[in-house]
Formats: C-alpha cells, sequence, structure tokens
C-alpha cells in the first residue's frame, strides 16, 4: 500500500456529468446535505472507506460549466477549488468527472480546472453508455494527452466507482504544478486536438434523443405529453396520498388521545393534546403528498425530461417575467411551498430566482385544500351545470386558476418594477435520456424529506406551542357563557382586528380562527370547530360545522373567506423559508405585505360584488 | 447570418460569438460552451410559440437558447 497524503478530496464536473450518482456510489448513505456559510448552495459531503481500512472524505462541488462563474453554485465551486472559502480547506485531491459521451463540453472545464495546477484525476463516466454508442476512447492516450490519471466510471452500476475507490486508495501524492493561463479559444483548440487523438465516435447524438425528442419536443404533441404527465402527478399525488393521510391523521389522533386518557387532565395535558400532537399532525399529514410530489420530480429530473419541460413553457413563462426553469419549482409549490421554494435553487439567474419565490405561496398548496372544501360544501349546491360540470368542481377549478393567473400577473409586474432590466439568461443544457436509478431516487427523496421535516418540525413545533398559549390563557372567568377561546389572549386579538376585517365580511369567529391558522392554513378548520362548537352548539364536531357556518354566514363571507384564502400568507413556515432562501428580512416583508394586500383586495371586491348581486 | 435565422436540420458552422455590450456574460458563456470559430452548429428544435427558444446541437451538447441569445452567434452554411 503505498503511503499518500490524501484524505480530503473533492469532486468537480460539469452539470449532468453524473457526479451525484458518483458521489452516491462511492459513500451510499453516509453523506451530510448542509449548506455553505452565508450562501444557499448546497453542501454535500461524505466518506468511504477504502478496500485498505483508510477513511476518505468526500465534498460533492456544484456542476459548473466553467471556473469564471456566473452562479452562486459556480462561485463555491471554483472558491473551494482554490482554497478560498474560509472553514472550508484545500482538497488534497480534485476528481474531475466527465460524461464519456459528451466530451467535446466537458474536457474543456476538465482542461481549465488542470490549470489551477492542484492535483487531480479524471473519472471518465458512464462508459456504459459510451460503448452502447459504439464510442471508442483510448485511454492511455487520453491520459498521455491530459498528462493525468484517467479512471473509468459507471456510477449507475453497483461496482462501478470500483476502479476509482481502488485508484485513490493507492495513489501518491500527486504533485502541485504552477497555475498557467491560457485563452478559451486555446482551450477548445485543444479540446478537438485530444479528441482526434484519443476518440472515435460514430455519430453526434443518441438515436434515443433524437427519437424521443422528435415527440416530446413537438410543438403540439410535445405540450399534449407534457400535460398529460402533469395531470398524472396531480392525480397521483392526490389520490394515492389519500390513505397514507388518513392514516397519518388516525396515527396520530390515536397516540394523542392515548395521552388524553393517560395524563390527568390539566394544562401538560392540554399541550401535549392540543399543542404538540396537533401540530406535529398538521405538517406531518402533508408527507406522503410531498414524497409521491417528489419522488416523481426526481425520476422527470433524473430521466432528463425536465428541461425539455422548461424548453416547451419558456416562452410563456418568459414572457409572464419568469423562465423555463421556474416551472418545477411552481410544480411543487402545489403540494406545499416550502419544498417549492427549497427547489428554486436551480434557478440561476438571482433576479428570476426571486420572482419566482415571491410567487410561489400563490400556487395553490394542498393547505388550502381543507379550507375550500369545506366552505365549498357548505356554500355551493351540488348541480350540474350545462349537463357536464359539477358546479363544486367548477368553483375549485376557478380557484386553482384565479392562484395561477395571480402569480402570472405579480411576475409580471415584478419584470415591470424591477430597475435592472439586463437580459437574462436561458442557455440550458437538456442532457441525453436515462433510465432513472432506484438508488439515486432513493437517497434523493429520502434527503429531501429529511430536509423538510427538520425545517417544518422546529418551526411548526415552536409556533404551534405558541398558540396553543394564546389560545389557552387566560382561562375562561366562572360562569363564562361564551367559548373558552373567546376570552383567551386569542380571542382578544381576534375581536380586536374585526374592525379591520368587518369591511370584507369577517365576523369575530373567523378573525378568531385566523389567529392559529397562521401556523399551517388548514388549523383554521380546525379553530372555527373549536370556536362553534364551545358556542352553543356543543354536538357539532368538524364534520358539522359546513351545515353549521351554513345557516350562520352569508354567501358573500363565504366567497370573501375562498377569495382571501387564494392569497393570504397565512402560513408561517412559508415565510421562514423565504427568510433562509433569500437571506432576507425585507423580501419576507415584501411577500408579506403584497399576499394580504391582494388577499384583503380580493375578499373585499368578492364580498361586496356578492352582496350587490344577491 | 446568425443562429436565429438558421432553418431546422440545416448544418452551419460557427464564426464567432459577438459581444451585444462591452462586458457581456452571455457571449462569454456561449463561447465556453463551445460556440467558437469552425464548430459545426444545427437547429434541432423550436419552441412551440414563436419558435423560441432554440434547441441547438453544438459538439455532442444541446442547448436551448432564446432568440436574442442565437443572435450572437453569426454562422455561415456548410457546404
Amino acid at each position: 500500500m503505498a503511503i499518500s497524503g490524501i484524505s480530503r478530496i473533492a469532486l468537480v464536473g460539469n452539470p449532468n456529468c453524473g457526479k451525484t450518482a458518483l458521489f452516491n456510489q462511492l459513500t451510499g448513505s453516509r453523506q451530510k446535505v448542509a449548506n455553505y456559510a452565508g450562501v444557499t448552495v448546497e453542501r454535500k459531503e461524505g466518506r468511504f472507506t477504502a478496500p485498505s481500512g483508510r477513511v476518505f472524505k468526500l465534498l460533492d462541488l456544484p456542476g459548473a460549466y466553467s471556473l469564471e462563474a456566473t452562479s452562486p453554485d459556480e462561485v463555491v465551486t471554483r472558491d473551494i477549488c482554490l482554497g478560498r472559502i474560509p472553514g472550508e480547506e484545500l482538497p488534497d485531491l480534485i476528481v474531475c468527472v466527465a460524461d464519456a459521451t459528451n466530451l467535446r463540453l466537458h474536457l474543456r472545464f476538465v482542461l481549465e480546472v488542470k490549470r489551477l495546477g492542484r492535483p487531480m484525476v479524471l473519472a471518465l463516466n458512464m462508459m456504459d453508455a459510451a460503448r452502447k454508442r459504439g464510442i471508442t476512447i483510448n485511454r492511455d492516450e487520453l491520459q498521455r494527452q491530459l498528462g493525468m490519471d484517467v479512471i473509468e466510471t459507471v456510477a449507475i452500476r453497483n461496482d462501478g466507482a470500483k476502479n476509482l475507490m481502488a485508484h485513490i486508495d493507492e495513489m501518491d501524492v500527486p504533485e502541485v504544478h504552477a497555475a498557467t493561463h491560457e485563452s478559451d479559444a486555446d482551450l477548445h483548440t485543444e479540446v478537438r486536438k485530444i479528441l482526434a487523438a484519443a476518440v472515435t465516435m460514430p455519430r453526434t447524438t443518441a438515436v434515443v434523443d433524437d427519437a424521443i425528442d422528435r415527440w416530446a419536443l413537438h410543438p403540439i404533441f410535445g405540450l399534449m405529453i407534457l400535460a398529460a404527465v402533469m395531470f398524472f402527478i396531480f392525480q397521483a399525488v392526490f389520490s394515492w396520498a389519500e390513505p397514507l393521510m388518513d392514516g397519518i391523521t388516525e396515527g396520530v389522533t390515536f397516540i394523542g388521545q392515548w395521552f388524553a386518557s393517560t395524563l390527568p387532565d390539566g394544562l401538560l395535558r392540554s399541550l401535549i393534546v392540543d399543542g404538540l400532537f396537533a401540530g406535529l399532525g398538521a405538517v406531518l399529514v402533508f408527507l406522503p403528498q410531498i414524497l409521491i410530489l417528489f419522488l416523481f420530480i426526481l425520476v422527470l429530473e433524473e430521466s432528463g425530461y425536465l428541461p425539455r419541460a422548461a424548453f416547451l413553457l419558456d416562452r410563456m413563462m418568459f414572457k409572464a417575467g419568469l423562465t423555463g426553469r421556474s416551472f418545477i419549482p411552481l410544480l411543487s409549490s402545489f403540494a406545499c411551498a416550502i419544498p417549492g421554494i427549497m427547489a428554486t435553487r436551480s434557478i440561476q439567474d438571482p433576479r428570476d430566482r426571486l420572482t419566482t419565490i415571491l410567487v410561489a405561496p400563490l400556487m395553490t398548496c394542498s393547505a388550502r385544500l381543507p379550507v375550500y372544501t369545506l366552505l365549498i360544501a357548505a356554500f355551493i349546491p351540488n348541480t350540474t351545470v350545462w349537463n357536464l360540470f359539477n358546479l363544486q368542481g367548477i368553483v375549485l377549478f376557478v380557484l386553482y386558476v384565479a392562484g395561477v393567473t395571480s402569480a402570472l400577473a405579480v411576475a409580471w409586474f415584478i419584470k415591470r418594477m424591477r430597475k435592472d432590466k439586463s437580459e437574462h439568461a436561458l442557455l440550458m443544457e437538456l442532457p441525453s435520456y436515462r433510465l432513472p436509478s432506484p438508488r439515486n431516487i432513493a437517497i434523493g427523496l429520502w434527503e429531501r424529506a429529511y430536509i423538510f421535516m427538520r425545517r417544518v418540525t422546529t418551526i411548526i413545533l415552536s409556533l404551534t406551542v405558541l398558540l396553543w398559549f394564546l389560545s389557552t390563557f387566560p382561562s375562561p372567568p366562572e360562569g363564562a357563557t361564551l367559548p373558552a377561546i373567546d376570552y383567551s389572549l386569542a380571542g382578544i386579538i381576534g375581536h380586536f382586528i374585526e374592525p379591520v376585517f368587518a369591511p370584507i365580511g369577517f365576523n369575530w369567529q373567523i378573525c378568531i380562527a385566523l389567529i392559529p391558522g397562521l401556523a399551517a392554513r388548514e388549523v383554521a378548520v380546525a379553530a372555527l370547530g373549536t370556536v362553534y362548537a364551545m358556542s352553543g352548539s356543543e354536538d357539532a364536531v368538524a364534520a358539522q360545522l359546513g351545515p353549521v357556518i351554513a345557516t350562520q354566514w352569508s354567501l358573500a363571507t363565504a366567497l370573501a373567506l375562498l377569495a382571501w384564502y387564494v392569497f393570504a400568507p397565512q402560513c408561517l413556515s412559508t415565510l421562514a423559508v423565504i427568510r433562509r432562501e433569500t437571506n432576507s428580512w425585507r423580501m419576507v416583508a415584501i411577500s408579506t405585505g403584497y399576499l394580504f394586500g391582494l388577499a384583503y383586495l380580493a375578499a373585499f371586491l368578492t364580498y361586496h360584488i356578492t352582496k350587490a348581486l344577491s | 447570418m446568425n443562429l436565429s435565422e438558421l432553418l431546422p436540420f440545416t448544418s452551419a458552422v460557427v464564426d464567432q460569438v459577438t459581444n451585444v455590450a462591452s462586458d457581456d456574460p452571455i457571449a462569454k458563456r456561449l463561447r465556453e460552451l463551445g460556440f467558437v470559430s469552425g464548430e459545426p452548429v444545427r437547429i434541432v428544435a423550436r419552441g412551440p410559440i414563436g419558435a423560441d427558444p432554440l434547441l441547438v446541437q453544438i459538439g455532442f451538447t444541446r442547448f436551448a437558447l432564446r432568440r436574442s441569445e442565437a443572435q450572437r452567434v453569426s454562422i455561415y452554411l456548410d457546404n
């Protein structure tokens, strides 16, 4: 065994070179995902044990086309390679990953990294795909031309990184060279020279890609395929998740009730059952939907379809002040704005990213559904119009459309208002189609679920405890006739803000429900249940809430509340994620302000127009 | 002619990428991605609305470019 001083390794490479799959292959589940200090760039670190028993630390750097960085991701990659980030050690070895089927592009980056003079090796990835396409690569010649070791890998096969691991294990400390500078044209000339000497390629594209793209990118069929894929995903997210969501609700309620029956009646019991378990249940219930949605997004991402969707929609979204790349984050926001806003990291232009973050809360997230279904069932007659459509279904559809339309309008407005009018770049690579690997999908799913749970549980749990406190204290006086919540701080605040909401038709009960609804929108339904269950009609449980409000509210109030919910930023977790992703309280203030403004305006108009018409 | 005027599936060769401003990061990135003199180029698909963006085959890679981006790339037909 050679004694070498290598212990920290960095993986670099172009986007779509299979770097992350290789990272997963080397480290398995031993990964740590976090952020680089001060920026929202994901930092993925893992370790692996080589055959000799030595342990290596591996850092998966963000994909980059060039060291002349144009995005925060590329800045991180460049600065790590140069040892410029405080607290991040300079890697002992750079493993540059290149896709063997895409060497014309990837070798340029290899040469650019080589100019840094750092110790490096080249992992020639996707060798299986290259062989299948009849591409032959003379490895010895390539090593000679590049002046570095070249190791073939197949990141999607189980032993596909074995050679690389063994090579690193037995490597001597490579020399550090002086950094050199060549112009871009020189780099391209050198790539052409190397390709001519070491690579033969029957054709420049994969037959399969050409065949699929002829349909997937067709102006008409392409859009139809995209619509079908979206429809299927929506169906799956809402129908497959339902039994799981019911199961989680029942499970959490069951454990909560067990605590309720075990603990003595009192504040502690109330805190655990009404505070902790109600709050936990409210979050956990969305996990199945989020996981199913992420599963589809990961499969589409791994297969190479997502950039195609972005290609088809770019023009439309660009007109509205967004970019094709906003499509995925906005799609995720239909399940929940939190993963949606997290997904905006893939948008390179900071202006496009900010606009997408600001409009993501306008997508109808699934937390609004309980509110919508309650109000629609109570106020909209279940009749058929034009012998074809269900009126309740139409109203729900209109609410979704209202969200999307207003998002486009807001994005357009932001584009108009922005001072920096310089051009936004698309410059998006459409990678080869690939069969998604179950292992990468499983790891990706686990990572995202973990990040989501960690973020949301900390925020929601602390908030629910706070809200429980607000709605519990002070307790009602002796001989109280009104519901207990009416005497609490939440009740006092509800009455206090009632005059503000009276012009849009909200009564004090709604105002009270809006306060616990801040933690998560659907909690407002439970809160309304509490308010009404305790205000006389003791037998009314949540399921009977519909008929109760149907007799007590006017149609105008109900429609105004629906309109309110299309916009209202009643989700502190979303605001917390906006704070994290933008690093700016100003953006939190702007999104809260504009969403409240729109919500109030929409509810005001709806209330008064309905009143005038009825 | 420039790349935005090229018809689909017609072979052409890149002449050069022109900066539209003195500092043009998009032009710079295009050159990094392989849009350099002498490189064969082809349009393989166009977006459904306004034939925008363009899907451009350069080297072994496909890039989606908006028309304004493609206008920076001057080309000549490959005979």
